[in-house]
């Protein structure tokens, strides 16, 4: 099978007056219709610039300076910037964290989603204004003619996040991308678009790619997950792998940092340090300097190591428990 | 039981708006009034005893922050009082807020605003004892490196901006200054909640070291439920302005018994169970403006009665250690109504 999304090799460096930094480092992974992959990572490791260089969203002073990304077997890099554009919303479309900022104050929902239809298919606004209201009965939205009608800021934050990922299943696409887009919920709207958004993967075999730092969705959410340090993915794997069986040193101490796994009142197991600034980043294994596990090897090589489908970008990865 | 070193009394906060022109205009045709008002707290009481840490978790808009500005004295209450050891925290005078004691100081959310970007750190951190005379020049600028270390930075970071630091060390430098004051209570709200997680139990252990060590007493203003419990040993859960459910944590997290306590720790999705069959409150939090009739839950609860539509309410004792506001939880009479 055709994966909806094969992303290979990619890589993007913004330009600096010190040199170039890299932000996503030769990261490569693939999405199977109605597959749901989680792409998790602290602030500044790289993961919403991936995103955006899937859709190829990167601006100067930032490049995409390597690699492919395949929606559905075409490869969006060899395309001209027009064929892009079309792709963008079709094939592909992208949900953001802040639904107010991605929608349009001025204009009804009905009239924005109406538009986002008409770019890529000539239909009546009548026909278009329908689709609207299908996709967004789809995402669980009660009385979507009512909503139609409505505008953003009558809206409460999940109703307008709903709308966002309505309008990014306006065509069916293959792919969504979204970028942490229940960060800015309230617990129990989040448990909403969770259901909705599983439920929508399972039936219209829409893949997925959720974008959070949040470990403890993705590990109810996804069926896959990718785990980023300082510009690349340390750690893929299934969800039950990677949760439960970390191998990389960082996946583990994350894992380990959240509360809930440990005994109330404690002093949790921390990763020293913080993230490095990627301009600065150590010779060798980017994590190295927090990592306890470091050896020579790691200061001199950086880590290349692919064990099949699980990856483990590690010199010395803790080995799997039965 | 001793007495409580916080008292938060019969709380309640409104805060009224006027309307605009016409909206007025529209006010006076039916006969409605020329105000709005949103009603943040209503009717809260809690107490906080010596060296205990009180998770105070709800959702946006439920009033968690307003209380924690109040428990602080930068709000005063609409009705009710908060004392500390018997003594207001604040007072209303000539529509303004006094605050009358530097015993309650606030962490909050946000380190990159909370610190002002153009003084030092060691200025920010000896600012409250300078203007507040609580020591001399010298004596302060010895305590602000003791303090820098107490929560794990180097005493040689007095001399840095704010811009110097990352996050989670900007909220360090956060709880080193309001540690300045010798607090007797601290109100923490959100303050690990913009953090990355592995920053995040950094600052948590700092948290939990100081505890030991100076016997903090504590409000924890949370929506992370896996947080809260780590860290409190009661938890109060409120929804729209009030205070639903009050429970040692280790009892509320064992079985909660309000059903909005119990929708939205299955909301919670958890670390390491595997995909959740997800089971959302259906519904949204009502806005404040216009609080439902009887208990404020009752449109999105699915074991709600004509009981629970008509009268709100009241937040009683059920087993040891734990108060419930349902009618569901007061002798069954609820489920009958239902």
């Amino acid at each position: 099978m055709i994966p909806a999304l094969e992303v290979r090799g990619l890589t993007t460096r913004f330009a600096t007056r010190k040199g170039y930094v890299t932000a996503v480092n030769n990261v490569s992974f693939s999405v199977a219709p109605g597959r749901i992959m989680g792409l998790v990572g602290e602030s500044g490791s790289g993961k919403s610039v991936t995103a955006f260089s899937i859709m190829g969203l990167i601006d100067a002073p930032g490049e995409i300076s390597a690699g492919s990304v395949r929606i559905e077997g075409e490869d969006m890099r060899q395309m001209t910037p027009e064929a892009q554009r079309k792709m963008r919303g079709r094939r592909v479309s992208m949900v953001f964290q802040d639904p107010m900022m991605t929608l349009n104050p001025v204009l009804r929902v009905g009239d924005q989603m109406a538009m986002a239809v008409q770019v890529h298919d000539r239909v009546s606004k009548k026909a278009a204004w329908e689709r609207a209201r299908d996709a967004l009965d789809i995402v669980g939205i009660p009385a979507p003619t009512e909503r139609l009608q409505a505008y953003p800021h009558q809206l409460s934050g999940g109703m307008r996040q709903r709308v966002a990922i309505a309008t990014a299943l306006l065509h069916r696409p293959a792919v969504i991308l979204a970028d942490e887009p229940t960060t800015a919920l309230d617990v129990s709207i989040q448990g909403q678009i969770l259901a909705e958004v599983r439920r929508l993967a399972d039936d219209t075999g829409t893949a997925i790619v959720w974008v959070t730092h949040d470990l403890a969705v993705v590990s109810s959410l996804a069926d896959d997950i990718c785990v980023m340090y300082a510009g690349c993915i340390v750690e893929r794997g299934t969800a039950d792998q990677v949760i439960n069986h970390p191998c990389h040193p960082y996946t583990h101490g994350l894992i380990q940092s959240v509360p809930s796994l440990h005994e109330p009142g404690r002093k949790l197991p921390q990763i020293p340090g913080s993230t490095p600034q990627l301009s600065q980043l150590p010779s060798g294994c980017a994590f190295r300097n927090r990592c306890a596990h470091a050896t020579d090897l790691c200061r001199t090589d950086p880590p290349d190591a692919a064990r099949g489908e699980r990856r483990v970008l590690c010199h010395h990865p803790l080995e799997e428990e039965a | 039981m001793s007495e409580p070193l916080l008292k938060i009394d019969h709380v309640s906060k409104r805060f009224t708006r006027d309307l605009g022109l016409i909206q007025r205009g529209l006010a006076r045709l039916t006969g409605g009034r020329g105000v709005e008002t949103v009603h943040a707290l209503t009717d809260v009481n809690l107490s906080v005893q010596r060296g205990e840490v009180l998770g105070i978790v709800g959702e946006s808009g439920c009033g968690k922050s307003t209380l924690g500005r109040i428990a602080s004295g930068i709000y005063a209450a609409t009705e009710g009082s908060v004392t500390l050891d018997g003594q207001p925290v604040a007072q209303e005078r000539g529509g303004r807020t006094q605050k009358l004691t530097t015993k309650v100081q606030m962490i909050h959310q946000d380190p990159f605003a909370s610190l002002n970007p153009r003084m030092k750190v060691g200025e920010t951190i000896g600012e409250g004892p300078r203007l507040n005379h609580l020591a001399k020049a010298p004596e302060v600028r010895a305590r602000t490196r003791e303090l820098l270390e107490q929560v794990g930075l180097e005493a040689t970071y007095v001399d840095r901006y704010p811009h110097q630091f990352s996050g989670g060390q900007r909220q360090r430098i956060a709880i080193a200054r309001a540690l300045a004051m010798n607090p007797e209570v601290l109100v923490l709200d959100e303050a690990v909640a913009s953090l990355d997680v592995s920053i995040q139990a950094q600052v948590l252990n700092v948290f939990t070291d100081l505890r030991r060590d100076l016997g903090l007493t504590a409000l924890f203003i949370s929506h992370d439920l896996s947080v809260v419990r780590h860290v409190c040993d009661r938890v109060a859960i409120m929804y729209l302005g009030r205070v639903v459910e009050l429970a040692d944590a280790s009892v509320l997290y064992d079985k909660p018994l309000h059903p909005y306590t119990e929708a939205l720790f299955a909301s919670v999705p958890t670390l390491g169970t595997g995909r959740a069959r997800f089971n959302p409150i259906k519904g949204e939090i009502p806005s404040p403006l216009n609080p439902p009739s009887g208990c404020a839950f009752h449109p999105r609860c699915p074991l709600a009665g004509p009981r629970c539509r008509a009268e709100v309410p009241r937040l009683r004792g059920t087993t040891v250690g734990r108060d419930v506001a349902c009618h569901l939880h007061d002798g069954g009479t609820g489920v009958e109504a239902a």
